[in-house]
């Protein structure tokens, strides 16, 4: 009997002699892998990367922080690990530079000691990393010495200190990427912090410790250590569990890129069921013959399986070395947002997954009409014959059965949690019958109401989307599922952008100034008043802490495992304020709101909703609070929830009136400046007459987050084109398969009269009808899945833009006739019987 | 002489809707081994669909076909593949080629089936006997309708099969094709021994065989001998 090796044979010589039909169907295999490959491959890296360079990202092996000048107690336990190698005081503060008019909210870093341990001061003039602790000198981050055209030599200005600028920073182990781009870093010797004048009451300081501990043990380190600190606020962070950390929220967005990587690849798997589909229909014929010379059904099932399985293996290795090549790029979109510099390696897992999936997708997708040839008569040598489909349909349902079951699997082993697998796949599935649910409903329509008036060549292409064996949904579900994604990505950006967004009205604040002192608040106020702009709060904030929930304290709820609190509650120190009434961004859900009090003894409080979730309090419960020094009791009386989005402060817990009046305090001013000019002069102004706050320019945050989303939209409209190029590939392939069919009618139309004008016509109708179908399809998809977005998960309102349906609509369509015509444009061109001969095989 | 093929009573229909349509009504007759044979009659009296239950293509609804001394109602598919494989060869009207495999490779594919290690060099022999010595690698896209006949032809024979059938061998070639295709068809026949079963509308084509059995409406109307 024929042989395995037989049956490879025959596989090739039939795929050789058939390579022309199936590369096209190939590329969306290759896309789909390679997109796949490339996400997966480079979030392998970044956390390896991570993890390596978790050293030279914090600077040291691990740190003490904390938020408040140490106390005597840490400093012995900082002393019995041996003493910190170097300490860094750091805090947000206006920064002038004496000579040029810039002013630029800056995070100072103070720093004693030899940090960085590990890694390095990068700077220009690289000798400025060297020189800047001898020579008293600071060294500031390089974009704003750029954007202020400032140089070595220059001064910049702290509170009171002025020193001279050593160079430009262009790299610091432990600043935060996105932090920076708000509040970029200025390195300045630590004895100069105290000079500064700005350590005062209310003023956010933050206190490191950092030291070396080469082959000490880190994570036990932190697991005795770290609830020792936590009685004394202080908190112990290891370099691998901060890069732990990173990477876990690097994952997350990984993950979400997988998913649409994802996509494209099943969109490409939708390519391909429906090539092999056509594909196999060609070559029954051949299999009843070789039935007929004596081929059981196995081998001939086996040839054509072979011979896909060989087809996804080829596309899985160059998919894979695509992907490989791809995710080169990724450090260049994403520069600025990624905490390491990649260094990319080749992981064998990622290697075998790409050709395992290329393998796996490609025979998945194609054993539904694979089956068909199980079930091929012989004699259909001699005469058409019809199948019986009912043992076929039961095979049929098994497949499909496989392939969700194989696709759930693949996104458990993407997210690692069967919830959101079940949800994704679901959500592909109601994606897919929707949109098939459109493309039938649209085409029920048409035959319904077929537009018998139209002239010949409207009517002609209308009738051919329902010829036999038409593509019209395959092709309507690649270009509405490309499309989809696409427009629901812009739709999310313009719902995260919106949300971001300041008001363009006068009442909403654009200006944040923190840290006034108790004092100073009217000056400031009368300061903005003058420039013309009006001060629209000013915001008194107390600070203080938990002492106590429902008569247990702090310390007895830490030791208690059972309790269900959330740690930051307990060691978290709230900015507090008082007022008598609620505001724009706050909504009662339960209780009382009580404006004002006279009585001190039990104080009723408002809560966010957040906070009683996390301190698990409801209402009537109590909780004391620590307000420096003073113990103050409190019942919670209600609870708000909080729009937390809106660019104005929120508190999570606010007192009524009449009681933290005499508090220490300080003040936290909101306005509305009219225009950048004027933002900036203010600033100046503000800057030169009270160098202890700190402002918050919003429309420089906003900037600043607009162009992170931007950076992250790029990343995801590129994963989202490969969705769409896999759709014009199956798009390419379903024009080419059905070509011949079309050559056939076209030609018969030339042949009985037709010009080439009217032929051209009802092509370009035809796949304008496609294109325009898909299209649509898909974005009132996007508008109907971004709606639900917005009121799940960002509870916003949801406004559309006209992007999609101004250029994405045209667009698509167009290239989709562009596609269909520069294919069939061979049919103009020939004289009918060379046309027929030459494509008939 | 010994009966390499042996119907009995074979009926079949088919149901078009609620219609039931009678194909074959007891059909009864053999064949002797090396005898040539003919089935003949007007379109739709049921001769493509006797050779086709006689090849084991097909199941008949009663009746029992014994070819080359096995009942075909007692084997699977597969089992009368394998029979095909080993003992009847092919000839058809639309010569059924693999469109995908070059003339030897479709003349070597029965023999390759067999697991034959020899089979390109008999594909190659076959073939230059049927006068395609220069056409081994040419595609049936490449060749002109009689030399698809011829490579058929050759494909039949490779498996040195015990019983041939041809459907309408010459219904798709011109008069001069035809008759050069029969006539190797013939000429191999003789060769090689093997009992050839025609089926045709050509009555010119069906004298030259032993044999001939008339067909009308799904039953025998004539079967006689010719010498």
């Amino acid at each position: 009997m024929a042989s395995l090796s037989w049956l490879m044979k025959m596989a090739w010589r039939d795929g050789k002699a058939s390579s022309r039909k199936l590369v096209l169907f190939m590329a969306s295999i290759v896309l789909g892998i390679a997109a796949v490959v490339s996400i997966q491959s480079f979030g392998e890296n970044l956390k390896d990367n991570i993890a390596e360079q978790s050293k030279a990202m914090m600077g040291a092996d691990f740190k003490i922080d904390l938020d408040e000048a140490p106390s005597e107690e840490i400093l012995s336990v900082m002393d019995s690990l041996g003493g910190a190698q170097a300490r860094e005081i750091s805090f947000s503060s206006m920064a002038a530079f004496p000579g040029n008019p810039g002013t630029k909210l800056v995070q100072v870093r103070g720093i004693e000691g030899g940090f960085p341990f590990y890694g390095e001061l990068e700077t220009s003039p690289p000798q400025a990393a060297e020189e800047w602790r001898k020579e008293g000198a600071a060294l500031l981050d390089a974009t704003v010495m750029l954007q202020l055209g400032l140089k070595p030599g220059d001064q910049i200005k702290i509170g009171e200190v002025v020193l001279p600028i050593a160079g430009s920073l262009i790299n610091v182990p432990g600043s935060n990427a996105f932090f920076s781009s708000i509040a970029p870093p200025v390195l300045i010797p630590y004895s100069f912090i105290e000079e500064t004048g700005l350590i005062q009451t209310g003023s956010r300081i933050n206190y490191d410790f950092y030291f070396i501990a080469p082959g000490a043990d880190l994570d036990r380190l932190d697991r005795e250590l770290d609830p020792q600190l936590d009685k004394y606020e202080a908190d112990l962070d290891t370099h691998t569990s901060t890069s732990e950390r990173l990477g876990r929220r690097y994952e997350n967005f990984g993950k979400f890129l997988n998913l649409v990587a994802f996509v494209a690849l099943l969109l490409g798997c939708v390519g391909i069921a429906s090539a092999i589909n056509i594909y196999i229909k060609g070559k029954l014929k051949a299999v009843a013959v070789l039935k007929c010379l004596g081929a059981t059904k196995k081998q001939s099932f086996l040839i054509f399986l072979i011979q896909i399985a060989g087809m996804g293996l080829l596309g899985g290795i160059i998919g894979t070395i695509a992907g490989l090549l791809l995710q080169q790029l990724f450090p260049l979109l994403l520069q600025d947002l990624l905490p390491v510099d990649i260094q990319m390696s080749f992981s064998p897992q990622i290697i075998i997954m790409g050709l395992l999936l290329g393998i796996l997708m490609s025979v998945l997708f194609a054993l539904i009409p694979l089956i068909g040839t199980l079930y091929v008569s012989p004699l259909e040598t001699l005469r058409v014959q019809k199948s019986s489909g009912k043992k076929k349909g039961k095979a049929e349902l098994t497949v499909l059965a496989g392939i969700f079951l194989f696709i759930l699997l693949f996104s458990y082993w993407l997210l690692k949690d069967w919830r959101y697998s079940f949800s994704f796949v679901f959500g592909i599935i109601l994606t897919f019958s929707i949109l098939a649910g459109i493309a039938k409903l649209f085409m029920k329509g048409i035959r319904e109401n077929f537009p018998k008036t139209w002239g010949f060549p409207a009517r002609q292409s209308l009738q051919n989307l329902f010829r036999p064996q038409n593509q019209t949904l395959t092709l309507v579900l690649a270009i509405g599922v490309g499309t989809f994604l696409i427009s629901t990505l812009y739709f999310t950006k313009d719902i995260l952008l919106d949300q971001a967004s300041l008001d363009a009205q006068t009442d909403s604040p654009n200006m944040i100034l923190l840290d006034v002192q108790a004092g100073q608040d009217e000056n400031v106020s009368e300061t903005i008043r003058a420039s013309g702009n009006p001060v629209l709060d000013n915001i008194p904030i107390v600070t203080m802490r938990v002492q106590s929930i429902e008569g247990r304290t702090v310390n007895q709820i830490k030791e208690d495992s059972t309790s269900g609190i959330n740690r930051w509650v307990l060691n978290h120190e709230f900015r507090v304020t008082y007022r008598d009434s609620l505001i724009n961004s706050e909504v009662l859900t339960s209780g009382e709101w009580i404006p004002r009090v006279d009585d001190l003894n039990l104080i009723p409080i408002s809560v966010s909703d957040n906070f009683a979730e996390d301190a698990q309090v409801s209402i009537g419960d109590r909780v004391s609070f620590n307000v420096q020094g003073v113990v103050m009791n409190t019942e919670v009386r209600s609870i708000r929830t909080v729009d937390w989005s809106r660019m104005q402060p929120n508190f999570s817990i606010v007192f009524p009136a009449g009681v933290l009046e005499n508090a220490p305090q300080f003040r936290v001013i909101t306005a509305n400046v009219s225009n950048e000019e004027s933002s900036a002069a203010l600033q100046q102004e503000l800057v030169r007459l009270f160098p202890n706050i700190s402002i918050i320019d919003l429309r420089q945050v906003l900037r600043v987050v607009e162009d992170i989303l931007n950076k992250i939209a790029w990343l995801i409209n590129f994963m989202a084109f490969f969705s769409i190029l896999t759709g014009i590939i199956v798009l390419l392939g379903a024009v080419r398969t059905s070509k011949f069919q079309r050559i056939k009618e076209s030609v018969l139309l030339r042949t009985i009269g037709a010009r080439s004008r009217q032929i051209l016509k009802i092509l370009a109708l035809e796949y304008f009808y496609l294109g325009a179908l898909g299209t649509l399809s898909g974005i009132l998809l996007s508008l109907l899945s971004s709606q639900l977005l917005a009121w799940l998960l960002f509870e916003t309102a949801f406004t559309p833009s006209v992007f999609p349906f101004l250029v994405l609509f045209p667009s698509i369509t167009l290239l989709v006739m562009f596609i269909g015509l520069t294919n069939s444009i061979s049919v103009i061109k020939s004289p009918p019987l060379e046309v027929l001969r030459k494509e008939s095989y | 002489m010994t009966k390499i093929l042996n119907v009995r009573n074979l009926e079949k229909s088919y149901s078009s809707g609620a219609k039931k349509l009678t194909v074959l009504q007891d059909v009864s007759f053999d064949i002797e081994e090396k005898q040539t044979f003919s089935i003949v009659g007007p379109s739709g009296s049921g001769k493509t669909t006797l050779l086709g239950l006689c090849a084991g293509l097909d199941r008949p609804d009663s009746g029992s076909i014994e070819l080359c001394g096995t009942e075909l109602s007692s084997l699977s598919e597969d089992e009368r593949a394998v029979l095909r494989n080993q003992k009847v060869g092919f000839v058809f009207q639309d010569f059924q080629l693999l469109s995908t495999l070059t003339a030897l490779e479709n003349v070597a594919v029965p023999l390759e089936l067999q697991g034959a290690k020899n089979a390109s060099k008999v594909a190659r022999e076959l073939l230059e006997k049927v006068g395609l010595g220069g056409r081994f690698d040419h595609y049936p896209s490449q060749l002109s309708g009689g030399e698809q006949q011829r490579v058929a032809v050759a494909r039949a024979f490779s498996n040195k099969p015990s019983i041939l059938f041809a459907d309408e061998p010459t219904g798709n070639l011109d008069s001069e094709t035809g008759e050069k295709v029969i006539d190797l068809l013939f000429e191999l026949n003789r060769e090689a021994g093997t009992t050839l079963v025609i089926v045709t509308h050509d009555l010119d084509l069906a004298k030259m065989t032993q044999r001939i059995l008339r067909l009308k409406g799904g039953k025998i109307i004539q079967s006689h001998e010719q010498y």
